[in-house]
């Protein structure tokens, strides 16, 4: 019996350090056979970090060190009056989100790194502004994250709105996550929820805590990526850039706590471990966490037409491995991951657009379309 | 007398700026791997060894020590086209990361002595700010 105690802690400690690590139960596959064909719509961009479709079917693209470029009947045009990005590491200009009624109202909601405010270095900012001609006008900053800081790391940053008409947009840790994420006085490793222009809701979680950040929705996330609504349920579907082995998809709900860097499936990037839990009390546990890590960005839930097989899919960008994912749900849980366009590139970005075709945004290349065979 | 006084001179001034130039590199290094942890290493990984194929090494890079303005300027102002690494192609992007000159400096003085590299000529922030898009 003695020599059992002596044992246990020793089991327990390798149970732990499998569990961290192992290779997540439903893997990657390639597809059985491929059914669609691939067109470079957009080229030479070389950061495409975010895009959005115009109603008269041309289309804003983000470029991280700071263009906005607006591409109609084939050609590339940059819009002026973008705002003063602070281009630094991870950071610049990133999501761009038009307003749901944008063909009433014309808003273009933007998310970039900026240097305003005090200290040295920059921190996430939200502005929204219209088009006009060439030109973005009635420009409005709706938040801007504080302190700055120079470090490189985890700026967010995705803008989306959900079925009522709130705007939620997501800030990483700064890579400070220790001094962050956790704590709901301090901007970075949140989710954020807004009126559309930028008031703060009065039924937001946090208005009534002290010194907390009022436009707080959701806490404990470490680098989000992807943040997009669910079509069939209105949720806020959110993922993260994780440590290693341990990028999460998360459902945001109001008020709750993803975790990090309390919880987490990973461990360091240099091979340290910084917590043994995985789960505990009052932390939410991800729908879904990949090991190995794929770096994913972008996220796009499949309702068109055009893609019969992947209708009510997820697809997300793996920066990483240089593909796009497709994730199928049953009951709420992963039960099949495919490998598409497989040595695209690093994927940053995925939209379907209005016209019901997906759109992949590539690093070094630019806008790639996917078109089914039939 | 005067002529050795002179030599005297030039042999402390000499020894003096070696080992000024020595320290500066030294701290140089040290400010260079805080950025490297900030910026490089999720790409070009802890040892610098990069993923083959997909990020250039930094250990042991030719690449590195055969062309040495052309990789200031890559981290300046961003890397893309074809570079051959140790034998092997890369064609990838590397954005410009918003570094200022005397942290370029740091980092290629931390890249060009870490892993086995060795560079006594310490790169300043003078030469970056000299080299042009």
């Amino acid at each position: 019996m003695k020599q059992f105690h002596f044992i246990v802690p020793f089991i327990l400690m390798s149970l732990y350090s499998c569990a961290q690590q192992a290779e997540s139960e439903v893997k990657a596959e390639n597809p059985e056979a491929i059914n669609y064909t691939t067109e470079l719509v957009v080229a030479d961009i070389n950061i495409p970090w975010g895009m959005a479709f115009l109603p008269d079917g041309s289309m804003l693209i983000t470029e991280k060190a700071g263009d906005l470029i607006h591409f109609k009947n084939g050609k590339k045009t940059l819009i002026e009056g973008v705002p003063e990005i602070y281009v630094r590491g991870q950071g610049g200009l990133m999501g761009i989100k038009l307003h749901p009624d944008y063909e009433t109202n014309g808003w273009i909601y933007l998310a970039y790194a900026s240097a305003e405010g005090e200290g040295e270095g920059g921190n996430t900012a939200i502005m929204r502004a219209k088009l006009n001609g060439n030109q973005l006008v009635e420009k409005q900053q709706l938040y801007k994250a504080s302190p700055n800081s120079k470090k490189g790391q985890h700026f967010g940053s995705r803008i989306e709105f959900d079925n009522e008409g709130y705007l939620y947009f997501s800030i990483g840790e700064r890579g400070e996550g220790s001094l962050n994420a956790q704590d709901i006085t301090r901007d970075g490793g949140k989710i954020y929820r807004l009126h559309d222009d930028g008031r703060i809701p009065e039924d937001n979680p946090f208005v009534n805590v002290l010194n907390a950040k009022k436009a707080i929705y959701c806490y404990g996330n470490r680098n989000p990526q992807g943040l997009i609504i669910n079509p069939d349920t209105g949720d806020i579907w959110e993922h993260e850039h994780g440590p290693k082995g341990g990028d999460e998809i998360n459902i945001i709900q109001k008020g709750k706590n993803y975790g990090w860097q309390v919880i987490s499936y990973g461990i360091n990037y240099d091979g340290t471990s910084f917590t043994d839990i995985t789960e505990k009390e009052g932390m939410e546990q991800p729908v879904f966490y990949w090991v190995p890590s794929i770096a994913p960005s972008g996220f796009a839930f499949v309702t068109s037409n055009k893609y019969p097989d992947w209708k009510g899919n997820m697809l997300v960008g793996a920066l990483k491995f240089e593909y796009l994912e497709r994730l199928v749900l049953n009951n709420g849980k992963v039960v099949k991951r495919e490998k598409l366009l497989e040595k695209v590139g690093r994927v940053r970005d995925v939209v379907q657009a209005p016209d019901g075709f997906i759109y992949v945004a590539v690093e070094g290349k630019g806008i790639v379309k996917i078109i089914p065979k039939n | 007398m005067k002529p050795i006084l002179l030599t005297l001179f030039f042999f402390f001034s000499f020894i003096f700026v070696g080992c000024s130039q020595t320290d500066a590199l030294k701290s140089s290094i040290i400010r260079g791997e805080e950025i490297y942890t900030d910026f490089c290493v999720s790409c070009h990984l802890p040892s610098g060894e990069g993923v083959k194929g997909v990020f250039p090494p930094l250990a042991k890079s030719d690449y590195l020590f055969k062309n040495r303005e052309a990789s200031i300027r890559g981290i300046k102002f961003g890397q893309s086209g074809e570079i051959i690494v140790n034998g092997i192609k890369y064609n990838g992007v590397m954005a410009p990361m918003g570094l200022s000159d005397d942290e370029i400096a740091d980092v290629m003085n931390y890249i060009t002595n870490s892993w086995g590299n060795k560079n006594n000529n310490m790169v300043t922030e003078e030469e970056v700010s000299k080299i042009k898009k």
